[in-house]
This record gives structure tokens, sequence and C-alpha cells, in this order.
């Protein structure tokens, strides 16, 4: 049960998107997110839909994964959904007890509603057509320009890279103890959550002393390989933009500020 | 002097214990001097000072007194640092705890992106040390599908990507089972021979310190023994005496001749037993 645990849940492919340089991705996504908060009318999310529905079919990625994204958050979509029917004030349509549902509620609410399911579809094909490695690349190289005023940009990379190497490793290391204590009579099943939480400890307590000597000996192990830091280093695969990722990206700041302007038209 | 990889001048280790609240000596008054191209095999039972000596041979540690050469650079040279680590390269026993990266080809680039090397370079001399260690064909993978013994030769791939004189194994296979022992003693030979690597191999097996070109034995952060793994193991009283074993076959054929038996020589492994039987 542990295993299937997969952390940004990158879908493997070898299309146009999965191609395309992580660094693009990224601005491209923080365009998409703006300009979906920029929207106050229906139609733009017209364009929306169909660039969604274009970058899902470039990308190969099956629908089903998708849509598999929202069902955690549903519950967030449908309180959101039922906050935004019932408290906005306005013409009333019909009541139901103490609560009154307007037409500028029920507007509301869908409006929101949808602009939650586009947010969370159109970020999650940044993450299943990205492996993590080129994520942490891109992210690193984007915000190097900050390092200027005092931006940790490397030092977040590693720290997001060492993260993602040791994930396996430590659930790997949390089934093992979980049996060597569920061996000593331990339970991690039964009572209420109290309880439960309290049963925990037998499992965090060496979970922790692990994963910090882990870290001390990782810390000695990259110092005895020259590690000191991001300045001087070189990588083994440089971001290169081509002329493809330079041309995405000028079509779609082209298309979402066309996107944002509908906001003043 | 020229020929000379590692050379440990009269050094002192000492840290302070916490349960006794005093300072203690991991390494007494050691001299040692390893040759280029050499075998070292550095045998001691926990506690016996020789990982405290691995990681002061490439500047992890700095010695309390006395002074360790790399090549004729001293660890206390702060400028020398970068260049001592990087030609005497270090492989740990936990190889959960030193690969880096999520692809095995990204961490075998580790060091050598750490030296600022060109990127084509780069790729060259992973796909050398991915060949040398026999792990081409899983750079791709993710580390933490392989076995053991694969992660131990992608961390020694690592190391050798460094472009190292000397590679200082500290108890790689003790995390290992018996197929990824084997696995690694074989990679660790080929770089002693094939390669021209100078090897340092810290250890507690037996079987493995046979196969050096010569022994050193450590006790309380002294050497008590060095010599041929012959001459070592020829002494089985004195090896017993610091609490370590002789490879089983070289106990047998002791056991054997206390019986009356006529052994001429100590055997060190199961053929030459057999030989002289």
């Amino acid at each position: 049960m542990i295993k299937d645990i997969t952390i940004g849940q990158y879908f493997p492919g070898d299309t146009f998107i999965h191609r395309l340089d992580p660094r693009i991705k990224i601005i491209i996504t923080a365009l998409f997110i703006t300009s979906l908060f920029f929207i106050n009318k229906f139609y733009p999310y017209l364009f929306i839909i169909g660039f969604i529905v274009l970058a899902v079919n470039m990308s190969k990625v099956p629908f089903k994964y998708i849509l598999k994204g929202l069902r955690p958050l549903m519950v967030l979509i449908l309180i959101t959904f039922f906050i935004n029917i019932f408290m906005t004030k306005g013409e009333v349509l019909f009541e139901l007890g103490p609560l009154a549902v307007t037409k500028e509620g029920l507007r509301q609410a869908v409006f929101m509603a949808l602009r939650l399911i586009f947010l969370i579809t159109g970020t999650s094909l940044l993450t299943l057509t990205t492996s993590p490695i080129s994520l942490t690349d891109g992210i690193e190289k984007l915000l190097s320009p900050f390092k200027k005023v005092g931006l940790p940009a490397h030092e977040l990379a590693m720290m997001m890279t060492i993260a993602l190497r040791f994930i396996p490793t430590l659930l790997e290391e949390t089934d093992k103890i979980m049996k060597a204590q569920m061996a000593r009579g331990a339970d991690f099943e039964s009572g209420n959550i109290i309880r439960r939480a309290k049963n925990l400890v037998p499992l965090l307590v060496p979970l922790f002393i692990n994963a910090f000597r882990r870290a001390d000996e990782l810390a000695i192990a990259m110092e005895a390989r020259c590690y000191r830091g991001g300045d001087n280093r070189t990588r083994l695969n440089e971001l290169v933009l081509s002329r493809r990722d330079v041309a995405t990206l000028i079509v779609m700041i082209i298309f979402f500020s066309l996107v944002i302007m509908t906001r003043f038209i | 002097m020229k020929d000379i990889m590692i050379k440990v001048d009269n050094v002192v280790y000492e840290y302070k214990s916490y349960i006794e609240d005093k300072m203690v000596a991991a390494v007494k008054n050691l001299s040692l001097e390893v040759r280029k191209g050499e075998f070292l095999v550095v045998l001691g039972h926990n506690g016996s000072g020789k990982s405290t000596l691995a990681k002061m041979m490439n500047g992890l540690l700095l010695p309390t007194s006395g002074d360790i050469y790399v090549l004729g650079m001293n660890t206390k040279d702060e400028d020398k640092i970068w260049d001592i680590r990087q030609k005497a390269g270090i492989v740990f026993q936990n190889p959960d705890n030193q690969i880096v990266a999520t692809i095995v080809e990204e961490d075998v680039a580790f060091g050598p992106e750490n030296q600022g090397i060109d990127p084509k370079e780069i790729r060259r001399r992973v796909d050398e040390a991915l060949e040398i260690v026999e792990m081409s064909e899983y750079k791709k993978h993710a580390p933490h599908l392989l076995s053991g013994g694969q992660k131990q030769r992608v961390a020694i791939a690592g190391i050798l990507a460094m472009k190292p004189d000397c590679i200082i194994l500290d108890e790689p296979t003790s995390m290992l089972d018996p197929t990824g022992r084997i696995e690694v003693m074989e990679t660790i030979k080929k770089l002693n021979k094939e390669e021209g690597k100078t090897i340092i191999l810290i250890t507690h097996y037996m079987d493995e310190a046979v196969q050096g070109d010569r022994v050193v034995v450590m006790e309380e952060g002294q050497i008590k023994m060095e010599g041929t793994p012959r001459e070592i193991f020829s002494q089985v009283d004195k090896i017993k005496e610091l609490g370590l074993d002789v490879p089983q076959v070289t106990e047998l054929a002791y056991e054997l001749k206390k019986e009356g038996m006529d052994i001429p020589e100590d055997p060190l492994n199961v053929e030459e037993l057999l030989n002289l039987l």
C-alpha cells in the first residue's frame, strides 16, 4: 500500500509536451494560472477548455488519469461550490430552510467550481509530463536570476532532488520498522484516532533517528565527492532552449494575453 | 617518495567522549605508507579506529597531531583539500546514504559536476565509469530499485568518474548479501589490476583481506601487525588474540596441524589447501 504513493505522478512519454523545456512549461503554467484568475465571464472558459483538451491530447496522457487527480480535491471543490451558492446575496430563486439560493449565487458557484477544476487539471498536466528531475532543474534555472538578492536557488533545487531521492528509501524503511514493531505486538490498526496517533510513536521515533543519521552520512559522502554548493558547478544535462521552445512560449504568451484581455472588453 | 600515494606520519586523532566527558584517542601515533598501485587491506574489529583513519585520508577529518600527505599534499592545507578529495575518493558502508540523485547516471555525474567539468567530458566519464563497474545497462534506472551490490557499484562508479588515483573503501560490503559482496570484490580487484588504481580496503571479512597485496591489522588505534596476507594469517594465535578470525580454510589447516597432520604451509583458500593435501 505504502509503495503506491507516487510523488508528482510523472506519466512517462515522448511527446511534444514531454520534450518541451521544463522552464517553458513552468512559465506557461504560471500564465495559465494568472489568466484563470483574470477571467470574470463564462465565455473565456471556452479558450481554457480548448487549451486543456489540446494539451492533454498532445501529451497522450489518458483523460482518466487527469480526472483521478481531481478526486482527492472534490471535497474542496464542493465546499467552495456550496459556500458560494448560499452566501451570495441577490435575487432569490428558492429557499431551503434558512438558506437561500440566489441566481447570482448559483452563477458564482458554478464559476468558482469550474475555476478550481481548470486550475487542478492544468497544473497537474505540468507534473504529469515533466519528470521530477527536469522540474527541479527548471525551477533552479528560473530562480537563478534571484540569486543576486540572496535567494538560494541551487540549494532549494538540491534539497528537492535529495527529498525525491529519499522518499522511496524512507517509505521502505517505514514499512520495515512497522513490520518489526508489529512483530513485537505493536498495533497500528485499531482504536480511535487519538489511540492510533499514540501508537505511531514507536514507528516515528526510529524513523526520525534513522533519517537524521542518513542525512549526516549523506552530507559526508557529498563532501567527499567535492560538493561545495552551486558555484562553478556544471551539469551533465544542461538545459538548452530550442527554437521550438521559444516559439511555443511566444504563441502561449499571445494566447493567454488574449484570454486575460477578455476581462477588460 | 615518488611512488608514495598516501603517507600517514605519526598521526593522533582524539575526540570527546560523550559518556565520560574526556578526550579519547581513536588513532594513536600511527604511521603508514601506501604505495601507488598497491592493494592495501586494513583489518580490525569495530572501534579499532580504521574508519577514522579512512576519513582522515581524504581530509574529511583532520588529525589532532601528525600529518597525512596525499601525493605530497597535506590534508591540513585548505587550498589543496578539493584536489586531495579528487585524488583519493572514498566509498562508504551504506550505499543508500551516498547516492544523491534519482537516476543512476545523474548520481555518477555528481562528482564531476561539483568539479565544474565540461558537460561533454562528464558524459564521457559517466559512460566510462559505468562501463568499468558493469552497470551501463542500468544508467537510466532509479537507484532505489537496484540490489545492494548494484547500488554499491554505482557508488564506486560515482567515485571513478572523478578520476581518482586512489580509492578508499570503508567496509563497502558489510551491508550486502553474499552475492553483492562477491560482485563488489570483483569490481575492486578489477579497479586495482586493470585500471591501476591504488586501493585501500577497510574490512573485517578475512576472505576479503586475503585478496590484498598487504594487510595491516589495527587495534585500539594502532597498527599491531603488518605484512602480506600469508605472513599475517600464518600467525593464527596472534590474530585470535586481537579478537579477529583467520579465514576458515587457514583455521582448518591450523587445527589439522595441531592434530599432528603434516601441512607445510598455511593455505589461504580452498584450492591451496587441496594442493597441499
